[in-house]
């Protein structure tokens, strides 16, 4: 085989694994706009907190690296669960501004949090087994485990979404109070247990990307989730805001676009955080609501 | 007939605007009671109130003699006050079977559940060769039935229809009425907000007329369609 085709596979599975990753934070962006019209900013740092919560549950705790990712993502879990109930719930009736900016404000104090609480200097994210570090040979072309266990999970965790979204009661009333909350409390459904919902699931989805994150860029720091996080949401913007298919597909396309793009140019590498801006202009001049249109809300 | 439902003094504003100024209401088991009135009557706002959907009101609304003022709208359907909302809010992303299902989310009885499923769809045939498209793609009338068939899923005791007839043809209106009839029938009550006054006297056990928020006149529902001054406001006849 011949360099070019090797280069070619290794990208794809490099896109492929950034592109699950920037899919399944754009998921949790998605769901929650789709349900509340607002954009959870504090959703970037929420994923860091993940990845601190896998850090210390192993480290601090000496949990077994399945135990700590799992007690990370349940506790990441809750607290996307305690973050709407404390700071948006209040303010569900009141102007869109309110909730936006106060999703800024928690960012800001999860990120200064994690700065006092966890300290500012990176620390190196070396509490994963070493065989997720093996390199599996695929022709000539050397792919890493952790990427197909990325890609892997990603799959999983999407099956189960479209299983909850699709096959459960709860799942019903998600897809029906993104279209309109009032009517689906008439069908008596409890509307905050709902949105409650969606915020755990996003935020284990954030968690699980935060984890497979810092096996692939070995290390945490309080910031981490700044441009993955800003990324996820371009992803989900691009796919249609609010569309669950559209954070995936937007995801994967970002992914791809940034890896292809600095594979076959090289000299481009400095300008790799730009593409996912071009692409997001680029595609809203064509089509403002994105790739996917979400229902609104009826008209009478 | 005992009293089903009692509304005492109840009053509904929406900032500095009263929309309902003190009504008391009462609803026999078993009878179909309408309400009507102009638009802005305060017809629409008594049934969101009944709900708990208003956020700020005043006065009782008691349901078989529990206080349900203050009770949540999940409870509220639970315990068997259904609304089909004006405007029929069917959910358009949903197939119609899924927009039936989650009319029953609040029920945990699943045999109880398929007889009320049947049950809509042998009073609606139309919706039931439709159960696998989206509720969106359905016309204004279909959209109507699959919202009275998705309140009929909650197993209800009481439905408050809010204008059931709104923008529908003649022909729909006079199905709609029918249906009602047929829900009467199998023991359930009713309170029905409607602008088409002579339809729902017509049917109706028992009226009240609002103008606007406060009760101006109540009666059985033959007797007000008789009354002279309904007959002048309300049904175009001189």
């Amino acid at each position: 085989m011949d360099i070019g085709l090797n280069a070619l596979i290794q990208n794809i599975f490099n896109s492929l694994s950034l592109g699950s990753l920037y899919a399944l934070i754009a998921v949790g962006y998605t769901m929650v706009y789709g349900i509340l019209r607002l954009i959870n900013f504090a959703h970037g740092d929420i994923f860091m907190m993940g990845t601190y919560f896998a850090f210390y549950a192993i480290t601090i705790f000496f949990l077994p690296w399945y135990l700590g990712f799992l007690v990370a993502i349940l506790i990441t879990g809750l607290l996307g669960f305690s973050i709407e109930k404390i700071a948006y719930r209040p303010l569900r009736n009141a102007p869109r501004i309110s909730s936006l900016i106060t999703a800024i404000g928690m960012s800001f104090f999860l990120e200064s949090f994690a700065v006092v609480v966890f300290g500012g200097i990176p620390k190196s994210f070396n509490v994963y087994p070493k065989f997720f570090s093996d390199i599996i040979l695929i022709g000539q072309s050397r792919i890493p485990l952790l990427t197909f266990i990325t890609i892997g999970v990603t799959f999983f965790l999407f099956l189960i979404l479209w299983w909850i979204l699709y096959k459960t009661k709860i799942g019903l009333a998600m897809r029906a109070i993104s279209v309109d909350i009032p009517t689906t409390s008439l069908m008596g459904a409890n509307v905050n247990n709902v949105i409650s919902m969606t915020f755990v699931l996003g935020s284990t989805f954030a968690a699980v990307a935060g984890i497979l994150w810092a096996m692939k860029y070995p290390q945490v720091q309080p910031y981490m989730g700044f441009t993955p996080g800003l990324k996820a949401f371009i992803a989900a913007v691009i796919g249609g805001i609010g569309s669950i298919q559209g954070a995936i597909v937007g995801g994967f396309l970002l992914g791809f676009l940034e890896i292809m793009i600095v594979g076959f140019f090289p000299s481009l590498a400095g300008y790799r955080d730009v593409f996912a801006y071009v692409v997001l202009v680029i595609i809203l001049m064509f089509r403002p609501t994105g790739i996917f249109k979400i229902y609104s809300e009826q008209k009478v | 007939m005992p009293e089903i439902l009692k509304i005492e003094d109840l009053k509904v504003h929406y900032g500095v605007i009263n929309a309902i100024k003190g009504i008391n209401i009462r609803v026999n088991a078993g009878e179909i009671v309408t309400l009507i009135g102009a638009n802005g009557a305060g017809k629409s706002s008594t049934l969101n109130a009944i709900m708990n959907l208003v956020t700020s009101k005043k006065g009782k609304i008691l349901y078989e003699g529990h206080d349900i003022t203050k009770s949540s709208t999940a409870d509220i359907v639970k315990s068997g006050i259904v609304l089909v909302p004006e405007g029929r809010r069917i959910f358009p992303n949903l197939t119609v079977q899924e927009n039936l299902m989650i009319g029953s989310y609040g029920r945990n009885d699943k045999d109880g559940i398929k007889r009320d499923f049947d049950f809509v769809l042998s009073l609606f045939p139309r919706i039931k060769e439709r159960l696998k498209q989206p509720g969106g793609t359905l016309s204004g009338g279909e959209q109507q039935m699959l919202a009275i068939g998705r309140a009929l899923m909650g197993s209800p005791k009481i439905l408050l229809m809010d204008e059931p007839s709104l923008g529908l043809a003649p022909l729909l209106v006079k199905m709609v009425f029918e249906v009602i009839k047929k829900i009467k029938d199998e023991g359930k009550t009713i309170l029905l907000v409607e602008q088409n006054a002579t339809m729902a006297l017509a049917n109706a056990d028992y009226a009240y007329v609002l103008e606007t928020g406060k009760i101006a006149l109540e009666g059985s529902g033959k007797s007000l369609l008789a009354h002279e001054e309904v007959r002048k406001s309300y049904l175009g006849v001189k």
